[in-house]
């Protein structure tokens, strides 16, 4: 790349008044540093991914309000975390935080173990017990 | 306290804070140096962990090599410590910036506040340096942004203890010991060589022969997992190549820097020649990203689509096995 073509596009860093660094080529064949406001390519799938994450958290509220899983899912979405990530957030296995997802478990889960999601979440316990997935 | 530091900003997190120590303790190394001597290029496609609901593919080496090959070549001791205590860890970082030594912290992207909504995931392996507090707030020098920030306790406890795939344990690290004097030749001929081996290695996830895997689960991908799905996979491919460390044409051409760099500290022509080279296959990497990007973004695509980037990935592939040959054989 040569210094001339790093990318000066619009960009979610150009809105935040970030500029990324790169390594390009001057003139005379010799690497310089350049900063760069954005790239097209980089902004197409960085929205490409926001959508896909939109979507999923649309679907677990659905979900949630359709009864069909806890408000644990459309929290996870929205925190952009998975399976693994939460886990371990919570400390808890698998299999249980896999339990906790069927409304029924949920319902009768205590506020300690309701606390250790809440803090994961960034949020409170009201907060979490008033989600019903319908506005 | 403050600890007298300069911030230079980088392209890639971890070469960047090594970079920036080294720098401040008085021993000059650059970024590409850095990433060059620390053998941080590198391939790895490793279809069964699924990142962001997509194959995961890796183009450096785990979080935490850069340095520590970097100082093993240099002749250099780096200490890391690791807490499981919370308060101990802010304390034990306290203590070190009271004794005038800037430290890197190993932290997680999804809870720093600085870091623009498109960019924060829970990616657990970036680095940072803490220089100084003043009043209650921690001075953060983050390689990859353009002038120093602040952090609040709390914010920067959160970061060091984020959860999940390689949770940074609030782990700090500083150099403890600088070497006398350093030998380039040989310390950037090891660096080629470890380089040439792990993009050449004889393993079918990883270097060239990871390439080649992932150019043809491309064109199973529509058939295997629907067009929508197959689009998305490259998405994230794309992300993980230019967006996160930088992995495909970004790190091409660090490495190209490095190579001139280096061919000039120990006068080695060949090295600079190739470093020319470099730069072209790195261009070719961000055409292949644009390529791929053009994909996703029309949606809907005949099966040729997808076979025009198989093979222009595989092109990218037979290209830099090649070239890597032709390294292994300049030094």
């Amino acid at each position: 790349m040569k210094e001339s073509e790093v990318p000066q596009d619009k960009s979610s860093l150009k809105e935040n008044d970030i500029k990324e660094l790169c390594y390009a080529v001057n003139d005379d064949g010799e690497y310089v540093t350049a900063l760069s406001s954005g790239w097209e390519t980089k902004t197409i799938v960085q929205e490409a991914t926001l959508s896909q994450i939109e979507e999923r958290i649309r679907e677990a509220k659905q979900q949630v309000s359709d009864g069909i899983y806890s408000p644990i899912v459309y929290f996870m979405e929205v925190n952009r975390m998975d399976m693994q990530t939460l886990c371990a957030y919570v400390s808890m296995w698998k299999w249980r935080v896999k339990r906790h997802f069927k409304p029924s478990v949920y319902n009768k889960l205590n506020d300690k173990v309701l606390q250790r999601y809440a803090d994961a979440f960034g949020i409170t316990v009201v907060e979490l017990k008033a989600f019903t997935g319908k506005e | 306290m403050i600890v007298d530091f300069k911030h230079h900003q980088s392209a890639h997190c971890e070469n960047g804070v090594a970079s920036n120590l080294l720098i401040n303790q008085g021993l000059p190394i650059s970024e590409p140096m850095a990433f060059g001597l620390g053998s941080g290029l590198f391939y790895v496609y490793l279809p069964f962990v699924k990142v962001n609901h997509a194959p995961a593919i890796s183009y450096r080496p785990l979080p935490g090599l850069i340095f520590n090959r970097l100082a093993k070549r240099l002749g250099l001791k780096v200490k890391r410590i690791k807490f499981s205590n919370r308060v101990k860890a802010q304390q034990v970082l306290e203590q070190k910036i009271a004794e005038g030594i800037p430290c890197g912290l190993q932290v997680g992207v999804y809870h720093l506040p600085y870091f623009p909504e498109e960019y924060r995931f829970h990616f657990n392996a970036h680095n940072l340096v803490v220089y100084g507090k003043e009043g209650d707030n921690f001075l953060v020098s983050d390689p990859v942004m353009e002038i120093t920030t602040t952090l609040t306790p709390a914010e920067l406890e959160r970061v060091r203890f984020a959860q999940g795939a390689f949770a940074p344990k609030g782990q700090i690290y500083y150099p403890i010991e600088l070497p006398q004097s350093i030998d380039w030749e040989v310390a950037i001929r090891k660096a080629i060589k470890k380089t040439c081996t792990d993009m050449l290695a004889p393993v079918p996830i990883v270097g060239v022969k990871g390439m080649r895997m992932v150019a043809r689960a491309i064109v199973k991908w529509p058939k295997k997992v629907g067009v929508p799905k197959a689009n998305h996979y490259l998405a994230q491919m794309v992300r993980m190549q230019e967006e996160i460390g930088t992995g495909g044409g970004g790190f091409r051409f660090i490495y190209a820097a490095f190579l001139q760099e280096a061919g000039n500290k120990i006068g080695n022509t060949r090295l600079i020649d190739l470093s020319k080279e470099m730069t072209t296959i790195g261009d070719s990497w961000r055409d292949f990203a644009v390529n791929a990007a053009r994909v996703y973004k029309k949606r809907k695509n005949g099966e040729d689509v997808y076979i025009a980037l198989s093979k222009e990935l595989m092109s990218l592939a037979d290209r830099e096995e090649q070239f890597f040959k032709k390294l292994k054989r300049a030094i």
